[in-house]
């Protein structure tokens, strides 16, 4: 006879749904502890790389804040799927679509210059994401495949897209046969927020995104119908919305704003496309809309926290030698505890002689 | 000349589709069993590194195999876990299997990486399997008869045995099944500790003998594809086997086109074709309405808690 | 109460059985004994127990204190299978079966024990005749009607002879002549020796066919009698502990003969699902004030109805559905609410509301489009809390206030919330499918009065229903769905169970019996056949 039992709460707890998210974050780091310590690495040396260097040193914040942009942004429109169970889960791929179509405007305007490029390799990019997340929306609604497997089958399709675009026909005839585009140039770059900064504006993008869909998502007609899909999609059809304009809608939005980070990360860090452009933010970024509860201001705050295990990765790996692939190791941890602990939201967890007691009372 | 070339397709076939068969035949019966799990390619990848690693500890391919079942088990075990015990979202917890799949392989994985292994080679002694023309029945590894066999058993077990009754009836309705008297949630982890394993045998067959080398994200979405295929067979163990030797065949013509350096197409839209393949069955499958979700079990992904 | 002495032992003994759940007493002290051969009624409005009561013996639920004798001997019942071994069969009020499994199939997997498909189907056979069932084994079970399904359960708990069967409200689903058909079976069962105990708030169904009642009230036991001698309104009032309430049929004049406001005219719709019905050639008129009643077994296009009806399903053609003699068969469900027709359906949990959300949100959901709770595009909260704090007052709905989740609410006052959104929008045709479904007698009767008043102020009314009682209370003209075609209207003053009955297809499978006259019964007529 176990000690202790799950009792159904008769609602569910806004406490919990505050506090488990931050003790997925205490579990991860004990069980990583744990399990780096078995694996022959520091483990408590490991957690603290991972988890605390990058806070503790003031000068990796910019760069926190550039890794947390594009996910943030990828996650926000994810989550906005989420939200109305539209499961795309190829945000990568939107992201490359964008990151390509944007590009494209790049390579098209190489020799000129002018402050109207950027806004329009901004807007190629959300175009270029929209279209990808399109596909998906389209055999969903007309013929009722599922968007879990064509979303994520588009994005090995978009990888492989891009690698041909890099080593074919855009490589950069100047660039010594690398597989690389040309570097954009003044005018296609993103500026920094300020002088010599790392921190450029897509980090005021992605917080201004959030902000925007914090609005429409909690206070307008159609925030109201992606929730009500999500949660009770016959009732959603009882109140007059249309589950295809949800779909449409939804997949839109996450593949328009995976393409809009698409193009600025090109625009910014990378100033070109590589072979290394795909970086797995794509999928990252899943569980940063989990883990900020599909909510735009968790969001930004558990995008942040995924952004200190990439960067506490890279100073693991230089310091303990910690291979690279921990970070994602770290980044399902952090999900696997999200979700088990998500079980306190709906229940308590009580000792089975209280639960008999209140129960006879 | 011509026969040789055909002989060599046939059998690059047959290889492509066995682990895709492997992996599908397991999500069928998790499936079936009403259980949702997209983690197959993070439990392929499991099983890959825990079969190449095993493989190399012992310098045997079959107790690589075995390890790598055990290794997908217990990965879906922990699926098992959080969708059963704790009722989280299938979709969110398979994701997150994939995701944890793909970064623990390549943790474990990062000593073996570019190392080779001893491959679990042909079954038939060398006379039946090097025959230039009998290679193409005899010439293979245990696992591309196995899995063929195991398409049969499983089809058998579904359609005539009693278990296999009861995993259907719980994966059409939970709540009848409870009312019964049946353990939904046992029958549904054992179905998905089924799929687990051979999920785990699925990747090992990469590792151990498709590539046979360690490299990082070998599967390269074979999973997903396999979780396509359970769509696309309307959940029959049949058509099961027929669609995974169609994705062979797709990804054999992928194979001997960049071989034979087909000027035509790049070899990076030659590597787009199995997933568009992927999108263009699952579209036409979907055509005529309602066929996809009259086959599909009731009860699909959603989660059970008895009262 | 004390156990009434037996002259013979008991095939079930209950004593002082208890069961809690958080925040409710399911039952108290619950004691009752059942005799071999007995047909003993278990009666009691929803939520009085019953249903925990039989979970417990069936081995569902384990209970917290109490004794159960199982023909003398002491027994504990831990799951279904020991029930099943001790010869306790259950036929469930939502059966335990598997749509797409066969008829055979659902058989087999309800058995302890592995068995040979042929001796299955040969065993299967002569239950089939010796009580003359019929039933086609290889057919799928959602192409079957309510009753044949119904037959499945019965097979089920046949095959292993009975000692005691448990029948969870058996009829609600029924034709009153499958309801006949279903008695005698019972009957001779129990003179077979088997015991049933028999669940049912249907006081004329308990007096035709039980030996024996024991009434639960709020989880106790508050009366035993013999239900041949007692009085129904004696019976009823010990079920409900107030005194009867009854609706009165209003023939309160109103105003007869008004402008048509709904027209249903050669409404076909093919099936909208895998597992649905197709609506054949649909016409009916709801005038002002008036309340048309749709009977009919479920599983006959009810859902479907409605949905076509609310808009939730287009119509092939915008001239087979008009409101006020406008078109509006192509119109969603948002457009129709505006134009004043409004709906509720059947389901209240994840159809007619959201459970997780809050009821000024609900209130959101189907009052935007009439009461302006949106601006631009933006939410109005303060507005659709207001409305859904007036909707609570007027309908007394028992609520923490409009920020209460709607699963926070028990069924009738989250039933009662529904019908009051609708309502308190004044719409001029109100649909409604199983108003008082699970709801309590005195939700029950708030909400018919709710509807008459709407239609004596002008709107038209539908209401579909499976409960004929509740029909024949407030309806002024009564049709028929079954099998997706609608019969005739006729006035409900000329209306009886029995001819219902036929309308609504007999028997289901067989063809209608040729002695069809009308005898006015709302009680089934007690059966004397014995097949």
């Amino acid at each position: 006879m176990p000690l202790l039992r799950l009792e159904r709460r008769r609602e569910p707890s806004r406490a919990m749904q505050y506090a488990t998210p931050l003790l997925a974050v205490a579990l991860t780091v004990m069980a990583g502890t744990v399990v780096f310590g078995l694996m022959g690495y520091d483990g408590l040396g490991a957690v603290r790389q991972i988890f605390v260097a990058p806070l503790a040193d003031p000068q990796r914040w910019p760069e926190l804040l550039v890794k947390a942009s594009p996910l943030v942004l990828i996650a926000i429109g994810l989550s906005i799927g989420f939200r109305a169970n539209v499961w795309n889960i190829g945000g990568e791929g939107q992201y490359l679509a964008g990151a390509v179509a944007g590009t494209a405007v790049a390579l098209a305007t190489w020799t000129r210059e002018g402050a109207w490029i950027l806004p329009v390799m901004g807007l190629a990019g959300i175009l270029g994401g929209m279209a990808w997340a399109a596909i998906p929306a389209f055999l969903r609604t007309r013929f009722g495949v599922s968007e879990i497997l064509t979303s994520l089958m588009l994005t090995y399709v978009a990888v492989q897209g891009l690698f041909f675009l890099v080593r074919g026909p855009w490589r950069d005839p100047d660039g010594f046969n690398f597989p690389q585009t040309r570097m954009f140039n003044a005018a296609q770059t993103l500026p920094a927020v300020s002088e010599g900064s790392l921190v450029h504006l897509g980090i005021p993008i992605a917080v201004l995104v959030a902000c925007l869909a914090w609005i429409v998502l909690e206070r307008t007609i159609a925030g109201y119908e992606v929730k009500v899909v999500g949660l009770a999609p016959a009732a959603a059809r009882h109140g007059g919305f249309s589950e295809r304009r949800t779909i449409w809608l939804t997949l839109l939005a996450g593949g328009g704003l995976a393409g809009l980070a698409g193009i600025l990360e090109a625009a910014g860090p990378f100033g070109q496309l590589t072979p290394q452009f795909p970086a797995g933010y794509g999928y990252t970024a899943i569980v940063v809309a989990f883990l900020g509860r599909l909510h735009p201001v968790g969001i930004l705050l558990a995008g942040l926290v995924l952004a200190v295990t990439y960067v506490g990765g890279e100073l693991a790996q230089t310091a303990i030698g910690l291979p690279q692939a921990a970070t994602g190791m770290f980044q399902a941890m952090l999900l696997f505890f999200l979700l088990a602990t998500d079980v306190l939201i709906r229940f308590r967890i009580v000792p089975v002689r209280v639960a008999r007691a209140r129960a006879a009372a | 000349m011509t026969s040789a070339l055909l002989v060599s397709f046939a059998m690059t076939l047959a290889m492509a589709a066995t682990p895709i068969l492997l992996a599908s035949l397991g999500e069928l019966v998790a499936e079936k069993a009403g259980v949702l799990n997209l983690g197959v390619e993070g439990m392929m990848l499991i099983g890959a590194v825990t079969g190449f690693a095993a493989a190399t500890l012992t310098g045997s391919a079959y107790l690589g195999c075995l390890a790598a079942i055990l290794g997908g088990l217990a990965a879906s075990l922990v699926f098992a876990g959080l969708t059963l015990g704790l009722s989280s979202n299938q979709v969110a917890t398979g994701l997150a299997l994939t995701i944890f799949g793909v970064g623990a392989s390549s943790l474990i994985g990062a000593p073996f990486v570019g190392k080779t292994v001893a491959r679990i080679g042909p079954l038939f002694p060398a006379a039946l399997a090097e025959h230039p023309l009998l290679r193409v029945v005899f010439g293979y590894d245990l696992l591309v008869y196995g899995a063929l066999a195991l398409a049969a058993a499983v089809g058998w077990f579904l359609k005539h045995t009693r278990p296999g009754l009861i995993l259907r009836a719980v994966g059409e309705s939970d709540t009848s099944a409870h009312s019964i008297g049946y353990s939904v949630l046992a029958v549904r982890t054992a179905a998905v500790a089924f799929g687990g394993g051979m999920a785990g045998l699925a990747g090992a067959y990469f590792s151990l003998e498709l590539t046979p080398m360690w490299a990082d994200r070998l599967t390269a979405g074979r999973g997903w594809i396999a979780l396509a295929l359970v769509v696309f067979a309307s959940w029959r163990p049949g058509r099961l086997v027929a669609g995974a030797y169609l994705f062979g065949a797709v990804m054999t013509l992928e194979l001997h086109a960049k071989a034979a350096g087909f000027g035509l197409l790049p070899p990076e839209i030659l590597a787009m074709l199995p997933y568009l393949a992927t999108i263009a069955v699952l579209t036409l499958i979907s055509v005529r309405p309602g066929r996809v979700s009259a086959a599909a079990p009731a009860c699909l992904g959603k989660s059970f808690s008895p009262a | 109460m004390n156990p009434v002495p037996v002259l013979h032992a008991a095939r079930l003994q209950l004593s002082e059985i208890s069961k809690s759940f958080p925040g409710v007493r399911a039952n108290e002290d619950v004691s009752l004994v059942v005799a071999p051969g007995e047909i003993h009624a278990l009666l009691g409005e929803n939520g009085a127990g019953k249903s925990t009561l039989v979970k417990i013996i069936y081995g569902l639920q384990a209970p917290d204190a109490g004794e159960i004798r199982f023909d003398g001997q002491l027994v504990t019942i831990s799951s279904p299978k020991t029930a099943r071994a001790l010869g306790i069969g259950m036929v469930f009020q939502q059966f335990s079966l598997f749509d797409a499994l066969s008829v055979i199939e659902n058989i087999a997997v309800g058995l302890d024990g592995a068995m040979d498909r042929k001796a299955l189907a040969g065993r299967v056979d002569a239950i089939l005749r010796a009580y003359s069932l019929p039933l086609d084994l290889d057919r799928a079970v959602h192409t079957l009607s309510v009753g044949e399904r119904q037959r499945i359960e019965i097979v089920r708990c046949l095959l292993v002879r009975p000692k005691l069967l448990i029948m969870d409200e058996p009829t609600s689903v029924l034709t009153p002549q499958e309801v006949e058909r279903l008695f005698a079976m019972l009957r001779q069962l129990a003179a077979e020796g088997c015991s049933i105990l028999y669940i049912s708030h249907k006081l004329g169904e308990i007096k035709a066919l039980c030996s024996a009642a024991t009434i639960l009230r709020a989880g106790k036991v508050v009366a035993a009698c013999d239900p041949r001698v007692e009085s129904t309104r004696r019976m009823a009032e010990l079920m409900i502990g107030a005194e009867l309430n009854a609706v009165e049929r209003r023939d309160e004049g109103r105003p007869a003969g008004g402008a048509v406001r709904l027209a249903v005219r050669g409404l076909s719709l093919p099936p909208v699902g895998p597992f649905s019905v197709p609506l054949r050639d649909i016409g009916f008129e709801v005038r002002a004030g008036e309340i048309v009643g749709i009977a009919g077994v479920a599983g006959n296009g009810q859902s479907e109805l409605l949905l076509a009806l609310s808009g939730e399903v287009a119509a092939p053609g915008p001239e087979m559905i008009t409101l006020d003699g406008r078109p509006i068969g192509r119109a969603r469900a948002g457009a129709r609410r505006r134009r004043g027709l409004c709906a509720v359906p059947e389901e209240r949990n994840g159809h007619a509301a959201i459970p997780d959300l809050s009821l000024t949100d609900n209130a959101m959901l189907t009052a935007r489009h009439r009461l302006a709770l949106t601006l631009a595009g933006f939410l109005r909260f303060a507005t659709a809390r207001g409305y859904a704090g007036r909707v609570i007052a007027r309908f007394g709905v028992k609520a923490t206030g409009p920020g209460a989740l709607a699963r926070s609410l028990s069924g009738g006052n989250l039933q009662k919330y529904i019908m009051g959104r609708e309502i308190m929008q004044a719409p001029g045709v109100l649909v409604v499918a199983q108003p008082t479904w699970g709801v309590d007698a005195g939700a029950a009767a708030a909400i018919h009065r709710a509807l008459l008043d709407l239609a004596a102020s002008g709107s038209a009314i539908v209401v579909i229903s499976q409960d004929l009682d509740e029909l024949l209370a407030v309806s002024d003209r009564l049709a028929v769905l079954n099998e997706g075609r609608l019969s005739r209207a006729i006035p409900t003053a000329t209306a009886t169970a029995h001819a219902l009955g036929l309308l609504m297809g007999g028997v289901h499978g067989e063809p209608v019996p040729s002695h069809a006259h009308g005898t006015p019964a709302r009680v089934p007529e007690p059966a004397h056949a014995v097949a």
